[in-house]
């Protein structure tokens, strides 16, 4: 597993200027473009539409932030407002492979900020244990193709521990497992793994994943202090670096298992979270403008409890709907989507559910662009679905 | 001790105003000349021009310490006297025969089919009860399920226990558990979990997280986990993890494993190759002891010892290997003469158990003979019977149970899932006896 310790500074696609996986944008593209970050209507490019969107007084201050950035600012704002907050995981004193412990260590000491030795099963185990206690241990694992050590302690121990505990009452609601997931260019089969469907199966595990600077600091506090159940909390590793917005610098909170209508429309509902949702909306834009649709865009940051009523009242809506995400598509998040849909919008449904995920295969290096849904085919999704 | 916001402060300063290099943990350089390596993986390995590989076999066996031979005689004549007063190792064997005689009561009672399933702990009572007594109330376990003496210890009661192994409505787990499953907020005893070792990392961030508010709120005394499990459990992967970081974060806890020889069907030849699991602290760092299992006053005295090293030096985790022998079979699913001799059961159960061991002494002091036994004896039959019929007949937890606690919301979707349910045991009455749930339908 020593392939992890490949410096984090590979994953950052800006610094060689180009992904490994080349082949599928060609010259003539006109769907599949580099998804320009700045002018994104995804992000908060300016602080004047923060207020009104998470819900803080206009007075609220602002800075630019990107993923990692909010990351480390959501963690110092936890570590600072609670000594129950504790944060370690391989690496992260020095500041974590992709900087989001960076200063915490220095600012917080090294009883709350720590490495630990490189066990995966150990981090998750030991976080148990310290939430039992009444902690909110903040555990890491480096990749989240690297969480399966520790998945025998997700599944059997932290997602069932309030449940066998029973009458002692006591719970393990202040543990949260951050993990860096998603393709980002040339992660091949264990840099680029998304296994939130996996989990999405467990019962008594929230798994949340944001998709901007913004989200990412609001639900993680959230997660931390608002919701007292353990929280698997999935960071598009992509989004570190690219994904530039304004974060509000007071502590703020986005609440979990509820979806967001980002974009409002009336002719077909697309649902999705995490990075996609910027290749969604670019998608949606040359949709509109092709086909004269018009489409309503969710993202549903929580995967699990999920938001269903929002989706569903969309649905019904529009008539139709779409379901995008970077993991495999079969036994997904999103067969869990058109399945609910399906089942409580039946009657609404003027096309069959369309889902969009990587292929059933693994990320090979060289074939990522090929295996993980991008803007082409999330276009043709909506066009068949529209003419369906 | 310095608190961790007055630590805090000076980290700063110490980095804004000094001009010292920083130094690195992991700056390590050789000096010249030097008779020992100075790698940064083992910084005080001597030289050595032979190459030797070490045996393991010709290293020799770690001993294990014990206090009392099996007539319940004091081995060490010279040593200081017990410092236990007669009614606290009364207390001792008392919960040792309590254990026992519910033990064959419930083994008997699950043959019968009255309950799904149960664990004896013949052979290592001593084990269990002897280091619980060396605990505070404060202190907090991890149990892997052959600890009964530990719950008796710590002040879990016959109606605890018989709520537990009949899943009733006082059951703490709420009927959610299989027997043997126990489990108490205070003295602390987490639910029992059945994947093996699983608690042993657990404890390791338990025992942390204590440190941590005692050094944040001097105020709180210190406290210590203690983790139990057996050879086999230290075979997984989490007894690696577990152990590791426990002496990397330097965590107040005391791991006792329960040697007994036996992994259900699984003798140690094929659990391990090395000096037992003792051997291995010392590989992990952690400071080590073997003791007799049988030996009640040798168990205590090592865990009272193991408490004051893992409160030593900021913290520091033990390890306890406590040799025993299984003298029952693994569970009531596991009829053990089918890979063990009889004899050699038959053996071990006469020849020398902790129960039989500590008798021997009280009764050498002249605190015990056999009219109290036998009274004993039977009015600990009374009780667990008694307990046993109350348990048996009371109501089972309302079915909404079955929902709960999953979060700490039922969640909207479950909410349905519970109603759909009600409307199937409406609609099918004649499917679903509910009659044993307390409130029945209205229960959902």
């Amino acid at each position: 597993m020593a392939s992890r310790r490949i410096s984090s500074r590979l994953f950052h696609p800006q610094i060689h200027g180009r992904t490994y996986s080349t082949a599928a944008a060609s010259p003539s593209s006109r769907l599949n473009l580099p998804i320009d970050y700045k002018s994104t209507p995804l992000l908060h490019h300016t602080a004047s539409t923060l207020p009104d969107k998470l819900d803080l007084p206009a007075s609220t201050s602002s800075k630019s932030m990107n993923l990692y950035q909010a990351i480390n600012s959501a963690l110092r704002t936890a570590l600072a407002k609670s000594n129950q907050v504790m944060l370690f995981g391989e690496d992260v004193a020095f500041g974590g492979v992709f900087r989001c412990s960076m200063d915490l260590q220095t600012e917080f000491g090294s009883e709350r900020v720590f490495n630990t030795p490189l066990t995966e099963q150990g981090i998750v185990g030991f976080a148990i244990g310290a939430a039992a206690q009444g902690m909110k241990p903040v555990a890491e694992i480096q990749f989240a193709d690297y969480v399966f050590p520790a998945f025998d302690q997700i599944v059997n121990e932290a997602a069932k521990f309030r449940y066998r505990e029973g009458a002692t009452n006591v719970d393990i609601g202040g543990l949260v497992i951050r993990m860096p997931c998603g393709a980002v260019g040339h992660g091949a089969l264990y840099h680029s793994q998304s296994p939130e469907a996996l989990f999405a199966h467990i019962p008594g595990i929230q798994v949340v994943m944001p998709r901007s600077p913004s989200q990412a600091k609001g639900l993680l506090l959230s997660a931390i202090f608002e919701h007292n159940n353990p929280v698997l909390f999935m960071e598009p590793k992509v989004l570190y670096r690219a994904a530039v917005e304004q974060v509000p610098n007071e502590y703020y909170t986005i609440p979990l298992s509820e979806a967001e209508v980002v974009k409002p429309g009336n002719d077909l509902t697309v649902v999705s979270y995490g990075q996609p949702m910027y290749l969604c909306a670019a998608a949606i834009e040359s949709a509109e403008r092709a086909l004269g649709a018009s489409i309503e865009l969710i993202d549903l940051r929580t995967i699990y409890p999920w938001d269903r009523q929002t989706v569903l009242d969309s649905v019904k809506k529009t008539g139709r709907a779409v379901v995008v995400h970077e993991s495999m598509v079969n036994y997904s998040v999103g067969s869990e989507v058109a399945a609910t849909i399906q089942e409580r919008a039946f009657l609404r449904l003027e096309a069959p559910v369309k889902r969009v995920g990587g292929w059933s295969t693994h990320t090979g290096l060289i074939y990522e662009k090929f295996i993980i849904p991008d803007v082409t085919r999330i276009y043709d999704a909506i066009k068949q679905t529209l003419d369906y | 001790m310095i608190l961790l916001a007055d630590s805090r402060t000076l980290y700063r300063s110490l980095l804004s105003s000094a001009k010292i290099p920083r130094r690195w943990g992991s700056s390590i350089s050789q000096r010249p000349g030097s008779d020992r390596v100075r790698f940064p993986g083992a910084v005080n390995s001597k030289f050595t021009t032979d190459m030797e590989f070490i045996n393991p076999t010709e290293v020799s066996h770690i001993p294990t310490y014990r206090v009392m031979d099996s007539d319940g005689v004091l081995v060490d004549k010279t040593r200081k006297p017990l410092d236990i007063p007669k009614e606290q190792i009364l207390e001792w064997y008392k919960n040792m025969l309590t254990v026992s005689v519910m033990d064959v009561i419930m083994f008997e009672a699950q043959r019968q089919g009255r309950l799904s399933f149960y664990m004896v702990s013949a052979g290592e009572e001593g084990i269990s009860v002897g280091s619980a007594a060396a605990l505070t109330p404060d202190d907090v376990v991890f149990a892997q399920y052959r600890e009964t003496g530990v719950f008796q210890q710590r002040g879990f009661t016959l109606k605890n226990f018989m709520s537990q192994l009949f899943a009733n409505q006082h059951d703490n787990s709420r009927g959610r558990n299989m027997p043997v499953h126990y489990g108490q907020n205070y003295p602390r005893i987490h639910t029992i979990s059945s994947p093996l070792a699983t608690q042993i990392p657990q404890a390791s961030g338990a025992a942390y997280a204590l440190k941590l508010q005692t050094l944040q709120n001097p105020d709180i005394p210190p406290r210590v986990v203690a983790c139990y499990f057996g050879e086999g459990a230290a075979s997984e992967g989490d007894f690696h993890a577990g152990l590791n970081i426990a002496a990397t974060r330097s965590c107040p806890v005391v791991f006792i494993c329960r040697n007994n020889g036996y992994a259900i069907s699984t003798p140690t030849l094929e659990q391990y190759r090395g000096d037992g699991i003792a051997s291995r602290g010392i590989g992990y760092g952690i400071d080590t002891i073997r003791v007799d299992g049988n030996d009640i006053f040798a168990v205590y005295e090592a865990m009272r010892e193991a408490r004051r090293i893992a409160l030593s030096d900021g913290g520091k985790p033990v390890l306890i290997e406590a040799m025993s022998y299984r003298v029952s079979h693994h569970s009531t699913s596991d009829d053990s003469f089918a890979y063990r001799a009889r004899v050699e059961v038959e053996d071990w159960k006469r020849r020398d158990n902790p129960i039989i061991r500590l008798r021997k002494w009280l009764e050498n002091e002249g605190h015990w003979n056999e009219d109290i036994e036998r009274d004993t004896r039977d009015q600990l039959r009374k009780d667990v019977l008694k307990e046993f019929g109350e348990a048996e007949r009371e109501l089972k937890p309302p079915l909404r149970s079955a929902f709960e606690g999953v979060y700490e919301e039922v969640t909207e979707e479950v909410q349905e899932q519970m109603q759909d349910l009600k409307r199937i045991i409406e609609t099918y009455p004649e499917e679903y006896d509910i009659r044993q749930f307390k409130d029945g339908i209205n229960g959902l």
